[in-house]
């Protein structure tokens, strides 16, 4: 029906990272790559390391063992602001917006790297500040669209559904105008109606976009649907890794979701 | 003084190019095209259709939600010499294929994805489609079917052929005739396969001309267009009006911001079906009643000087110094703030149709200071039959006869209609409209009616429903259906009774109203099914009816269609099962027949009956839900004649 998206080159590449939290070993060898334009899912049960591996990814955790390549420059640990900078966006698994504030201020928070004038100017509302200004309200509107959450533009997030609090972390990290978007269990808790709202845009941010997306989610037949490969970790190891047909028969796989029969 | 809309648009662009014409919310923000920006527009699509291949006497197809494009592009449409086809921007792609079928559709302009994939599913049936314009280009980037254009698209290749071909748009244009058809509307087809009627530019421009000059309409209104482009209301107000009146349409955002939309514009001129009006009073209500105890003390004493004098006072009648000084008051603390809320405050003239409003709706609208009206008309005349004039506007009437309509009653009781708004024919199908316009011109309209001294027309019920109980007594199912509708925790309601002895009544509850109710008792529920089911809830239902019973025994001739036994419904009537249509009336027979086993059980006399029914999801998906349902009595009266005797 439609043309093939075109998947790039590594973008990301992660070798042999290790996680340590004093004896507790939460991410061991941990290697696999991320293509430009793909969705990839890190898939696995509950404390297999899923959101370790993305913390690591994302500069939160510094890795013991390992490096991470990202678009050719190499590091041993991330820096979180560095990372952002380099045009990698996150959501959280556990909702972490401004509960008070709108669902605008909310997305605009979103702009903050890449807002130049100074914090004075900004106060003041002044010449370039203002001009600024409208430039981001403009690019946050077109979120709000793309999100299709017009409706409540104004309302304090506090106040909204859970899923559409999901739709408004994307789009705080779609404001970032990442090249990589991490995104943690977004259909976390959500009911299924939502969860279909939210695989659309995941799509769509893909599609539209070309984002590079890392998902990370429980909900197996989301991942099988939505994802170009598929990584599996079981108790902080890679048991399995490559497209969703691949994985899904993957003895491994079965016996880390299953158990033993 | 007979025009087309193409000349109309072109002249408010020469005389004056720079007044708002048509906005629309969009990164939100209120965008504004002008007379002149709104002209240009309509050119560049008429040639872009013409580059297409688009020929004099074709129809294109719009399914699209209320967009600029939509309004432009009806006009444009009509300048080659075309015709508009709106259809219902939520019916599924099945439901779409008669119509294109029908009308030999190969052009058809699509709002979004959503519509494109519909469109494109029914050209696997009909493959006469062969252009789909498409206005939001979101989702489509990789979509390589043939025949599928962006507005911009099209809009740029329109350019160019102007440029290629100078003066042509003008002679097409020229070409254009009062008496040519400006629009084909599909009915909803509450009796089998929907028909296109044909309206002509004249008649349209006559009858808007009419609403027009009856409410003073001028340049400075605005108006919020977000009832869908396929009924003839909105075609009537945003379309046609809009035109001849040249005020400025405003588009909303998404359908789910209408509200939010509504109280930013504040239009001047608003045009509702009873249930937005019912929505709006339900919300109010409800907000209402979770206020603090001094507040709802106010609020209540405040309404109930307004129902004393509000209508008064907004009809000219005389009211006493002291009360007038107490609304101004209230006015100030209560109804100002409230026609705000609600986005009405700078309502000058509202309409309603479609359907029958209940008593303390309109009532408390117009108390209120909204000068809400009623209007009476269907797609074969263009909405446009009788409507209600300043200062004798009545509840039970739907006014006198509109400037340049006649009106006549049958024997049978039918309202007939002669007069500019009446219908060309039904497209394709003469038998059709030989059935409904005789020799001398006078259009059926299959509603029962009666004409009071006034010359005001009171319609009763749909000609073809009225029946007869066994026992001989008049049966109007319509009547008693609205009378329980009027009830904010009945949402529908389905009567049977033609040949039987007694009234049975199907009933939908509000989810939303009872819902609240039920909180509100401390009464836990499990969703729809579960609620329409307590026996709590059923009682309060059976209030209702005992109260419509009360107020039936009391009317002459209607005391034995008491409602005798009712059921609740497990689930909500749905035009995506059909048994509603798309503009929410009952397909009674359709749903007599699908409901037949609980049909059956109410006359047997059982108090309990299973069933199981089929439903189908937005998406076309099929499930089904099953329910055991509870029967019961309803209190019936005795006659008022007895009593009185």
């Amino acid at each position: 029906m439609t043309t093939p998206k075109k998947i790039g080159d590594v973008i990301l590449d992660v070798r042999n990272i290790s996680l340590r939290f004093g004896g507790v070993k939460a991410l061991t060898d941990i290697s696999f790559d991320v293509r430009e334009h793909e969705i990839r899912a890190i898939i696995g049960p509950n404390g297999a390391g899923k959101s370790s591996m993305l913390n690591c990814i994302n500069g939160v955790y510094a890795p013991q063992e390992g490096s991470i390549t990202f678009r050719g420059r190499t590091f041993s640990h991330m820096n979180s602001r560095q990372v952002a900078e380099m045009g990698v966006a996150r959501t959280f698994q556990n909702l972490a917006l401004f509960k008070g504030m709108s669902v605008i201020d909310n997305i605009m928070s979103g702009r903050n790297l890449k807002i130049k004038s100074n914090l004075l100017l900004q106060a003041l509302r002044w010449g370039p500040a203002e001009r600024e200004e409208i430039r981001h309200r403009e690019f946050v509107e077109r979120i709000i669209d793309f999100l299709e959450i017009q409706a409540w533009r104004k309302t304090p997030v506090g106040q909204l559904p859970y899923g559409l609090q999901k739709r408004v972390d994307l789009g705080r990290a779609l404001a970032m105008e990442p090249q990589v978007l991490l995104l943690d269990e977004p259909m976390a808790g959500m009911n299924v109606e939502e969860k279909q709202d939210m695989c659309r845009f995941v799509l769509d941010v893909n599609d539209e976009f070309g984002t590079t997306i890392v998902l990370i989610e429980h909900d197996m037949g989301v991942v099988m649907d939505i994802s170009d490969r598929v990584v599996v970790l079981d108790y902080g190891k890679k048991i399995g890794d490559g497209t969703p047909g691949d994985v899904r028969g993957n003895p491994d796989v079965i016996r880390a979701y299953l158990g033993n029969s | 003084m007979t025009t087309t809309f193409p000349h109309l648009l072109l002249r408010h662009a020469a005389e004056r190019p720079d007044a708002p014409a048509l906005r629309e919310k969009e990164y939100g923000i209120w965008q504004t095209r002008t007379w002149r920006e709104a002209a240009s527009t309509v050119r560049h699509m008429a040639c872009g259709l013409r580059a297409l291949g688009f020929e004099r006497g074709q129809n294109l197809a719009f399914v699209s939600d209320n967009r600029p494009h939509v309004y432009l592009g009806f006009v444009a449409v009509q300048s080659v010499g075309g015709v508009p086809i709106p259809l219902y921007q939520d019916a599924v792609a099945a439901e779409m294929v008669f119509v294109m079928q029908d009308a030999d559709v190969a052009f058809a302009f699509a709002e979004n994805q959503e519509q494109v994939d519909k469109l494109l599913e029914v050209r696997e049936s009909v493959p006469g489609i062969a252009h789909i314009i498409y206005d939001d280009p979101r989702g489509l980037r990789h979509y390589d079917q043939p025949g599928l254009v962006s507005t911009a698209d099209l809009l740029a290749l329109g350019a160019a052929w102007d440029r290629e071909h100078p003066g042509a748009w003008e002679a097409l244009a020229a070409q254009v005739a009062p008496d040519d058809v400006s629009v084909i509307l599909y009915t909803s087809g509450t009796t089998g396969q929907p028909k296109g009627v044909c309206q002509t530019h004249a008649s349209f421009i006559a009858s808007a001309r009419g609403g027009v000059e009856v409410d003073g309409l001028s340049p400075a209104d605005n108006v919020i267009s977000y009832l869908p482009p396929a009924w003839v209301g909105d075609h009537l107000f945003s379309t046609a009006q809009w035109l001849v009146a040249g005020f400025t349409i405003n588009c909303p955002e998404s359908a789910a911001t209408v509200q939010i939309d509504l109280r930013e514009i504040g239009p001047t001129y608003y045009f509702a079906p009873p249930r937005v009006f019912e929505g709006m009073l339900t919300s109010v209500s409800i907000r209402m009643e979770d206020a603090s105890a001094p507040k709802r003390w106010l609020f209540e004493r405040c309404m109930a000087l307004a129902r004393r004098v509000g209508a008064d006072l907004l009809d000219g009648r005389p009211v006493g110094g002291w009360d007038r000084f107490c609304y101004a008051l209230a006015d100030a603390a209560i109804y100002g703030p409230l026609r705000n809320v609600m986005g009405l405050s700078r309502i000058r003239v509202a309409y309603t149709a479609g359907a029958a409003i209940g008593p303390d709706l309109f009532r408390f609208f117009r108390s209120i200071g909204v000068n809400l009206k009623q209007l009476y008309g269907q797609t074969e005349t263009c909405a446009y039959v009788c409507i209600q004039r300043n200062g004798q506007v009545q509840l039970n009437t739907v006014g006198a006869a509109a400037p340049g309509i006649e009106l006549k009653i049958a024997d049978n009781g039918e309202v007939l209609v002669k007069g500019v708004s009446v219908l060309k024919e039904y497209y394709k199908r003469p038998d059709a409209t030989a059935e409904v316009i005789d020799a001398a011109g006078w259009f059926r309209t299959g509603d029962a009616g009666v004409i009071d001294a006034a010359g005001q027309l009171r319609i009763i019920d749909r000609a073809k429903d009225v029946g007869r109980l066994a026992g001989g007594a008049m049966f109007a199912p319509n009547y008693i259906e609205n009378k329980l509708k009027f009830f904010q925790y009945i949402k529908e309601a389905v009567c049977f009774g033609h040949g039987r002895d007694q009234v049975c009544a199907f009933v939908n509850i509000d989810f939303e109203a009872v819902g609240n109710w039920a909180e509100r008792q401390g009464l836990p529920y499990g969703g729809y099914v579960d609620l329409a089911a307590k026996p709590q809830v059923i009682a309060l239902i059976g209030d209702c009816i005992a109260q419509v019973n009360a107020d039936l025994a009391a009317e002459p001739g209607m005391a034995d269609t008491q409602v005798a036994r009712f059921l609740v419904l497990h689930k909500e009537l749905d035009p995506d099962d059909d048994e509603l249509t798309r503009t929410r009336k009952v397909r009674r027979k359709f749903v007599a027949e699908k409901y037949g086993v609980l049909v059956d059980a109410l006359y047997a006399g059982r108090t309990e009956q299973f069933i199981e029914t089929q439903v189908k999801f937005e998406d076309g998906r099929k499930g089904s839900v099953s329910a055991t349902l509870q029967l019961a009595d309803a209190r019936t009266y005795p006659a008022a004649a007895q009593r009185a005797a």
